[in-house]
């Protein structure tokens, strides 16, 4: 077969050469662009909060939630047609919570988008490492002690103690010869996690504090309930200067992507920087964990969705993860209110129930590509 | 980007207590392509590292235009010094290879600079100057071994040094590769320094060739002077022939059967 009719059936096919692992090669294109990625994503997450405000036990139509919440915010234009419980019930009770629920996703997922590129391994996340049993511990020890060095800040300054501690021990037990090898990273982490959970539950089970134990226990399973406004500024400000500060470095965390030798020659000064991002990301994850309990597996999926999406530079991962983890925990908080309902389920118990799955495909994906390379 | 002076002076380098390279000079002046040859183990690799700054010495000096490479900013070295090394720790996550060509403009950005469309260009240019203009929305990790290590020094040129350090920069390519990145590192203005296995092509396209045996410089200088059969059998434990070829002017080897002659 020769001629025009031939190219015409090679450039056919040619778009469709997916590799035997089915990802297609994305010629021509780095995704989708950014601007409409992140626009989509805020519009999802402002629907995602009306959605979070509207449903619960007592149900809000949504264009009531957007009445009462832009009168709240000086719309005094607006005429109550609603009554004082419903304004209670969606701005002190459910509006904290949805609030949580997005600065939290937001965390979780720029913390494993950053981890993933700083250990340079796809398993990486918070929960996975250990490092939330960390924070988890640190934050027990200060309520069954009853510390408060730091006043109220306590609890996030111990979880971020506790969360420091854990991570430098997991990479110091998994990094031999200069490599991590995923097997090695999520055996020392299953290690760690369990040894620092075995303390904590220890300590809740000999403590004499009874009724606080119990308390502590529904938190160890990670859960948005009970946050008020009061609470939740220390978790926005350190989402806030944890976005900010990896957006600055996003450069840097590419070139880790590269290999430590040749982030060297490229200029980056591999010990100190991963020092430094250690403590950056120890701090978000033990205020958040303060803040809600150690909620696992947002920082393994929403980064490693946003990456088929974007792609992988993380000039564009990082605020599409920060955005897309939002969402992701609103809406899993929301099905954590009405699943069982009236009972309510911990939230951590549903991204697990999601992210132990997702956790199990990426590491068969991993081990397929690392065949295709002839395991490089 | 004119070509930079490099200078190794009196450098050993050690793993714990095993010397990888003892007492090692070498000088490259500015717009040379200095070859470093030798046999496996012979710490080409190691000589390599301690220029691009990931060895430090244990003793000696690393001089780029006159100053320690080792007490330069790491950063500050980037702009000058960029390399091709041999290690395959990269992470896939998704990049394609325009993407991994453009961290080569990073020494020369400041944290928060977008990419301009002088970094465009460079970065066009690097990806034609090794023939992957084709390649460049392709996910890097499925390309094969040739064509990731063109894109590994399409990132390095990206990087314009004034200095280029190359470790085993034409492994994994076909021949018509080959000859393609070494006319590459030829054209450039830059002082290329260059580990290289294939002793003809190291012939051909070197100004000077260093053989690296047993971590010791055994003998230095333009590569008619360098390679002998006398040397060969020394430092390879092969016998061979040496003659100058009508076509290259380049002293051409052929590797004889059998162990070499006494000498």
């Amino acid at each position: 077969m020769t001629g025009p009719a031939a190219r015409a059936d090679v450039e056919r096919a040619a778009p469709e050469r997916p590799g035997h692992d089915g990802r297609p090669d994305r010629d021509g294109r780095n995704g989708l662009p950014l601007p409409l990625a992140l626009t989509v994503l805020a519009a999802l997450l402002l629907g995602s909060a009306v959605a979070g405000l509207a449903i619960g036990s007592v149900h809000v139509p949504p264009g009531q939630v957007w009445g009462i919440v832009t009168r709240a915010l000086g719309a005094g234009w607006v005429e109550p047609d609603w009554s004082r419980a419903r304004e209670t019930i969606v701005l002190d009770v459910r509006a904290p919570r949805v609030l949580l629920g997005a600065v939290a996703g937001a965390g979780l997922a720029v913390v494993g988008t950053a981890l993933q590129a700083l250990i340079r391994n796809p398993l990486a996340e918070p929960y996975l490492l250990g490092v939330s049993s960390g924070a988890s511990l640190g934050a027990v020890t200060v309520i069954v002690f009853g510390v408060t060095l730091f006043g109220p800040a306590s609890l996030s300054a111990a979880a971020f103690a506790g969360a420091l501690g854990a991570l430098l021990l997991v990479y110091a037990s998994a990094r031999t010869g200069g490599r991590i090898t995923s097997g090695r990273l999520v055996l020392s982490g299953v290690a760690v996690a369990s040894v620092l959970t075995a303390v904590l539950n220890l300590l809740l089970l000999t403590t004499d504090r009874g009724n606080e134990a119990r308390a502590v226990l529904a938190w160890t399973l990670g859960g948005l309930g009970g946050v008020t406004w009061d609470t939740l500024w220390l978790p926005g400000a350190a989402l806030v200067l944890g976005v900010a500060v990896l957006m600055v470095q996003s450069r840097n965390l590419n070139l880790l992507l590269a290999g430590e030798e040749a982030a060297t020659t490229m200029g980056l000064d591999v010990a100190r920087f991963r020092a430094r991002m250690f403590v950056l990301l120890s701090l978000v994850t033990g205020v958040l964990v303060a803040a809600c309990g150690p909620i696992g597996f947002v920082g393994l999926m929403v980064p490693h969705i946003v990456r088929l999406v974007v792609g992988g530079d993380h000039r564009r991962v990082l605020p599409a993860a920060a955005l897309g983890g939002a969402v992701f925990l609103v809406w899993a908080d929301i099905a954590a209110r009405v699943v069982a309902a009236p009972m309510e389920i911990p939230v951590g118990v549903l991204t697990a129930l999601c992210g132990g799955p997702f956790f199990l495909w990426l590491m068969r994906r991993d081990a397929r590509r690392s065949a295709d390379r002839g395991g490089s | 980007m004119s070509g930079t002076e490099l200078v190794v002076d009196a450098v050993t380098l050690t793993a714990g207590a095993h010397r990888l390279v003892e007492d090692v000079s070498l000088t490259a002046r500015p717009g040379e392509v200095i070859g470093l040859v030798g046999p496996n183990g012979s710490g080409k690799s190691s000589l390599l590292r301690a220029v691009y700054r990931v060895l430090r010495p244990v003793s000696g000096r690393v001089a780029v235009d006159g100053a320690d490479a080792w007490s330069l900013p790491v950063r500050r070295l980037a702009r000058t010094v960029a390399a091709v090394v041999q290690e395959s720790g990269g992470v896939d996550l998704d990049l394609t290879v325009r993407e991994v060509v453009a961290m080569g403009r990073t020494p020369h950005k400041r944290l928060l600079d977008g990419d301009t469309l002088e970094d465009a260009g460079l970065i066009e240019s690097a990806l034609a100057a090794v023939d992957a203009t084709e390649l460049a929305h392709r996910a890097f990790d499925r390309l094969s071994g040739g064509e990731r290590r063109r894109v590994l020094i399409a990132r390095a040129l990206a990087q314009q040094p004034s200095l280029l350090v190359l470790d085993e920069p034409t492994n994994h390519l076909d021949i018509r590769h080959q000859l393609d990145v070494l006319d590459t590192l030829r054209r450039l203005t830059a002082t290329v320094l260059v580990a290289l296995h294939d002793l003809n092509l190291a012939a051909y396209y070197c100004d000077r060739l260093y053989v690296l045996s047993a971590g010791k410089v055994v003998a230095s200088g333009p590569p008619a002077e360098v390679l002998t059969p006398r040397l060969l059998a020394g430092v390879y434990g092969v016998a061979s022939e040496v003659t100058v070829h009508p076509r290259t002017g380049a002293p051409q080897i052929t590797f004889l059967p059998g162990a070499p002659p006494p000498s």
